[in-house]
């Protein structure tokens, strides 16, 4: 298990756990069960872009941090 | 027959707005990016049978709001006074999509299911089954594309008056929107999901263009020369372009003027009324039409072009983490870019962002980026002095004034974020959507004649009444000087120290209304005889600056304070509504100006001191 800003390009993952309630994130679908792509890094290192439920979005490290993901269980 | 009340949500950037246009034939703004629309467009859709009116709500990803905008989205949804509701849905990622139509199933059930984007679902090899996607949720559920617009107008006004007409009506909540309603977002996350699952149908996972282009588009090596390169590649087709239809125009409304002079004189109105209204009002609106209007008829389609293909969201992208060293948030990117276009419907736009602070923070240093109406400008004194030989040379000059722009707005947004804004950012999250083809022939006509007939209005509205003033201020004497000079004398040691001179800032005084007639009033002045001078190229332009004193650092401060000063009338209104109160649209005022003031004073001293 790991921080979803700590995923690797193109590594697949599910998320386990988000450490705080983020309504944004919720909104988006980000929540326990998601399963999560890890697509672009911004060329500035932050923030990364994620397919999510079908879309791609941004998030910023800050509020990466505080959702876990499980990594490899796609596969 | 009544007219009843029908609202389209949907997710941001899935298509309302298309959806909107195509039922009432209106022409709101689209935009391949999320938060395009920020308030409630209302139009009327009238066929035999239906007689609607239809509300365009902004985008939002669900009901429990957490922005301005969506609050709007939410209230419109749910309000009883509403007799049906059409989600619309891109078909691409349909399962994001279902968890904000089972929200709103939540509280009503006369909704259609719009399932938008086809053309975008067989690009990818998918399929939906939408009869099932029907079954499963109980509704009506209609699949459409933006490029067949008979089609998508025919089903929708099937699949409405069927819902008018049935008594499958039923509102959960008379109040509206009610939290306690909702399932838990993993229910409804999982429910969607499942339902997802259950109707779209992958042949093969098929890698996606776009992600192809933006892997280049954000390289950490190649991704910032490539977004400049794009950028100087609109300035140069802009300079170029706008050469001909420039010259052409000009020779075409100053051909007017002896005609329009003599006519006057033939009614029988007075030399000096006539030389009021030929020379004065007549030649500035002519100037305004003839210099400023090409390259905003060019520069702001392919501007349009860029947005509707979706490159906004990806300049966000990559300069995010600026913004957030600046703790400002992300999406100030896009409305800074929309500043490019016209910061007073950029401030308007500033909306998009949640927090009241970072909100202010992107509405305050907007006008840090040159407008469409500041362009022609620019662009005028950059050929004279700067790239007169080569018309990429003005390309990379305009470019790299741009970049400055987007630098100085870091600088103010972290100033401000350090003094009077002070707080962290807020978290948030960024869409970047799959690159769409825009529909250019559409696109072209409507920017040109939407921007047109504006700048036109607008030339008209402003222009001519500022030439009639300015006329009147030049030709009244008191003891020997007119009353324009009194002014301009005021502002001449100021000027002196920024290394412009008094003229150049009583011009920007007047150009309070619109920026496109500050270069105008600069010749005016400069006129001994108090009026414009008939110039129909830029050489003789030149030399009458020059003889005034124009020197390589004028052209160099001009420009720079033209990028940094304060920001039109129209904006300051903007930002005075969309912040409630005029002290924000004073330190809007203020805070460039300030900047633009010291960063002259250097320039000058430095040129003064070095050269």
């Amino acid at each position: 298990m790991k921080a979803l800003n700590k995923m690797k390009i193109d590594e697949e993952g599910m998320v386990t756990k988000n450490l705080i309630e983020n309504r944004r994130l919720q909104d988006l679908g980000v929540v326990r069960g998601t399963k999560i792509k890890c697509i672009l890094r911004s060329p500035l290192g932050d923030p990364t872009a994620y397919k999510i439920r079908g879309a791609i979005v941004a998030i910023r490290d800050e509020d990466a941090q505080n959702v876990l993901v499980e990594v490899g269980l796609n596969e | 027959m009544n007219e009843v009340k029908i609202v389209l949500a949907g997710n941001p950037n899935v298509g309302k707005s298309t959806v909107f246009n195509c039922l009432t034939g209106m022409h709101q703004h689209t935009g391949n990016w999320a938060g395009k629309t920020v308030s409630n467009a209302q139009g009327r859709w009238k066929t035999d049978n239906l007689n609607i009116n239809l509300i365009d709500a902004p985008g939002c990803y669900s009901l429990k709001a957490s922005s301005l905008e969506e609050e709007v989205a939410r209230d419109c949804i749910c309000s009883p006074e509403c007799e049906g509701v059409i989600i619309v849905c891109d078909g691409t990622c349909l399962e994001r999509n279902l968890i904000l139509a089972l929200q709103i199933l939540k509280h009503r059930n006369d909704v259609i299911l719009c399932i938008n984007l086809m053309d975008q679902v067989r690009k990818r090899a998918m399929k939906i089954d939408s009869d099932k996607l029907s079954e499963v949720l109980g509704i009506d559920v209609i699949t459409t594309e933006s490029s067949k617009k008979r089609e998508m107008k025919h089903q929708l006004e099937k699949a409405v008056c069927k819902l008018l007409k049935g008594d499958t009506k039923k509102l959960v909540s008379a109040d509206g929107y009610k939290e306690e309603l909702l399932d838990s977002p993993e229910d409804t996350a999982k429910k969607a999901e499942e339902i997802a699952d259950l109707v779209v149908c992958r042949e093969k996972e098929k890698e996606d263009v776009s992600i192809r282009v933006d892997k280049v588009l954000t390289n950490p090596i190649v991704g910032f020369p490539v977004m400049g390169l794009l950028l100087l590649l609109v300035f140069w087709i802009t300079i170029q372009g706008a050469n001909y239809p420039s010259e052409a125009l000009s020779k075409l409304l100053f051909s007017f003027e002896k005609p329009l002079y003599d006519g006057l004189m033939a009614v029988g109105f007075g030399e000096s009324i006539c030389n009021m209204i030929a020379c004065g009002m007549y030649r500035v609106l002519a100037w305004v039409v003839s210099v400023m209007l090409p390259p905003m008829a060019i520069f702001f389609p392919m501007f349009t072009l860029l947005e509707d293909w979706g490159f906004l969201p990806r300049i966000a992208f990559n300069l995010d983490k600026c913004f957030k060293c600046c703790n400002a948030c992300g999406k100030q990117a896009l409305t800074m870019c929309m500043g490019l276009g016209c910061n007073a419907s950029a401030v308007v736009g500033c909306r998009i962002i949640d927090s009241k602070r970072e909100r202010l923070l992107a509405m305050l240093t907007n006008s840090l980026m040159p407008c469409n109406g500041r362009f022609p400008m620019l662009i005028a004194v950059i050929t004279m002095f700067f790239a007169a030989e080569s018309k990429l040379k003005g390309a990379v000059f305009i470019t790299a004034l741009v970049v400055m722009g987007i630098l100085a707005t870091f600088v103010l947004t972290k100033v401000l974020s350090e003094t009077i804004l002070k707080g962290m950012p807020s978290s948030f999250a960024l869409e970047l959507p799959p690159y769409r083809k825009p529909e250019i022939g559409k696109v072209i006509v409507r920017s040109v004649f939407d921007r047109t007939l504006f700048v036109l209005g607008r030339a008209v509205v402003v222009a001519a009444p500022a030439g009639l003033i300015i006329w009147v201020l030049a030709n009244i004497d008191i003891a020997g000087s007119s009353l324009i000079m009194y002014v301009v004398d005021f502002f001449e040691p100021l000027g002196n120290i920024m290394g412009l001179d008094g003229v150049i800032l009583t011009a920007f005084i007047l150009g309070i209304p619109a920026n496109e007639i500050v270069l105008p009033i600069v010749m005016m002045i400069y006129m001994s005889q108090g009026t414009l001078a008939e110039v129909n190229d830029l050489e003789f332009f030149y030399q009458l600056l020059v003889s005034n004193g124009w020197t390589y650092l004028t052209a160099l401060n001009v420009m720079i304070f033209s990028m940094m000063h304060w920001p039109c009338a129209t904006t300051l209104l903007s930002i005075k509504k969309e912040s409630g109160s005029w002290k924000w649209a004073g330190i809007s005022f203020i805070a460039p100006l300030m900047m633009g003031i010291g960063l002259c004073v250097i320039t000058t001293f430095i040129y003064r001191f070095f050269l």
